[in-house]
């Protein structure tokens, strides 16, 4: 089996933060800024940065169906922060996200930048904590039937269903590999 | 515990911008159009740099009604402008809770002798260099973001590319030298020496590097990421021009595809008249905006 190849959205964030993750644990990995990149990848990182931006280029380079299909027929999907709001169907300001995941979230839900944090957050299944690192973070309001690994002060911070995880955190801003190894052995190893 | 305005929680902000583009705004109005444009971040000012440069006289921090009623516009990070070395508008532009904090020589500086020491801010700083030098030096006082100044407000890209290359080339230098040569670096430079050694090992700035001063047209912000930039700030370029939504949306189109030229070529079509813009050499020496700081 040849080894799954990592897509990371490159439209605006810290797309290149994901791709060093992915590089220094060997994976296969490639920008995504096209629907023929996407139709090269077998998964996808939906990086950090501004959502609202995000979103407008998905549209502008019309990507948002080619995103939903692929999300719809089984393409694992990790989410970081403004990657957790793209992939959420509930958003606070009713932003109109990709809408493919029953999870409601809250933009900006800490306050503005003097809230952001960082933290020790125990995961499930890791034996030390991951330092999570949390700027202008959402908080999922709702996380429905989603299976919640990692939570911070009573709200979860890491969920994961079938073939999506999202994290409210940037684990890629703290040198933290993790996360992207137990995403790409757990969740992209299952196929499509 | 949380543990809040640590370097890392800054200099984070700063990486959610990359691939980015900041617009100055001066109105709720303009705030909006920027975000519709897909705008990752505002600066919020009472005139742009093309302004001050126009009316003269003293420029300050804007007025925190100016601040507030920009940041109640839109939900992308807003940041502010104080001027070099003054604490006290700092502090205010703290208290309002803007996200980012430009230690800005745009403005009038307050001090010719020192910045700000950022690092007892929560908020990040953003500040300006001409060189590698300058940037270090700025990060060893707290700064979490750095732009290459240019020359605000003249819609003349010349200048911050003249920058950008010159921080770019010095970073590009520093990591080919043996160690024995940084301690000699530092001391030409003007940086601290465990600066020096980390951008000798790692290649690249600890911070974000981001262009300024200039950029104004979608050519432009393609022309500064290819020369390494991570991003652009785009203040009097995009307000000026005639047709500021479309101009803001092209600028933001050609920041994420700065590499395809096809993309490039479509977003640069009928944009109408940008900015008059001036050419460095009709600016005397002393009306420069860029040599304000060290």
């Amino acid at each position: 089996m040849v080894a799954p190849k990592t897509g990371v959205l490159a439209l605006q964030g810290d797309f290149a933060e994901h791709l060093s993750v992915l590089e220094s644990l060997g994976y296969r990995s490639q920008m995504v800024r096209s629907c023929l990149d996407l139709d090269v990848v077998d998964a996808l990182i939906i990086p950090g940065g501004e959502s609202t931006t995000m979103l407008k280029l998905i549209d502008r380079y019309e990507m948002r169906d080619a995103l939903v299909k692929r999300v719809q027929s089984g393409m694992p999907v990790f989410g970081t922060c403004a990657g957790a709001i793209v992939l959420a169907d509930r958003v606070s300001d009713g932003e109109r996200t990709l809408g493919v995941w029953e999870l409601q979230v809250e933009r900006n839900a800490y306050g503005r930048q003097a809230e952001s944090f960082e933290a020790d957050i125990p995961v499930d299944g890791l034996d030390e904590p991951v330092r999570g690192i949390f700027i202008r973070a959402p908080i999922i309001t709702d996380a429905g039937r989603s299976t919640v690994m990692a939570t911070w002060a009573g709200q979860a911070v890491l969920v994961r269903k079938e073939n999506l995880l999202a994290a409210t955190f940037h684990p890629e801003l703290a040198g933290e590999h993790r996360i992207h190894r137990w995403f790409v052995e757990n969740l992209c190893s299952r196929g499509e | 515990m949380a543990e809040r305005g640590t370097a890392r929680v800054k200099r984070g902000l700063a990486e959610m911008l990359k691939g980015g583009v900041i617009m100055d705004v001066t109105t709720a109005e303009e705030a909006g159009i920027a975000e519709e444009a897909g705008a990752c971040a505002v600066m919020a000012l009472e005139r742009v740099p093309a302004d001050i440069r126009r009316d003269g006289g003293v420029a300050r921090m804007a007025d925190p009604n100016k601040v507030s009623e920009i940041m109640a516009a839109v939900t992308i990070p807003v940041m502010a402008k104080a001027r070099i070395g003054h604490v006290a508008e700092a502090q205010i532009l703290q208290s309002l809770g803007v996200d980012f904090i430009d230690e800005s020589e745009v403005l009038t500086p307050a001090d010719e002798s020192f910045h700000i020491d950022k690092w007892n801010f929560t908020v990040p700083f953003v500040c300006g260099a001409t060189n590698l030098g300058e940037a270090l030096r700025r990060i060893g006082e707290g700064a979490a973001m750095i732009r290459s100044k240019g020359e605000a407000g003249t819609g003349n890209v010349v200048e911050a590319v003249r920058h950008l290359r010159s921080i770019t080339d010095e970073i590009r230098r520093l990591s080919v030298l043996p160690a024995e040569q940084l301690m000699t670096q530092a001391k030409s430079l003007g940086a601290p020496f465990d600066l020096v050694k980390e951008v000798a090992e790692t290649g690249r700035l600890p911070v974000v590097l981001f262009c300024a001063g200039g950029v104004s047209t979608p050519a432009d912000a393609s022309l500064v990421l290819q020369l390494g930039a991570e991003g652009v700030f785009v203040g009097s370029g995009i307000f000026k021009s005639e047709d500021p939504a479309r101009m803001a949306r092209a600028v933001v189109e050609a920041t994420t595809y700065y590499n395809d030229p096809d993309v490039l070529a479509k977003v640069s079509r009928g944009l109408g008249e940008p900015m008059r813009g001036v050419d460095l050499r009709d600016i005397p020496a002393d009306k420069l905006l860029a040599p304000r700081g060290w």
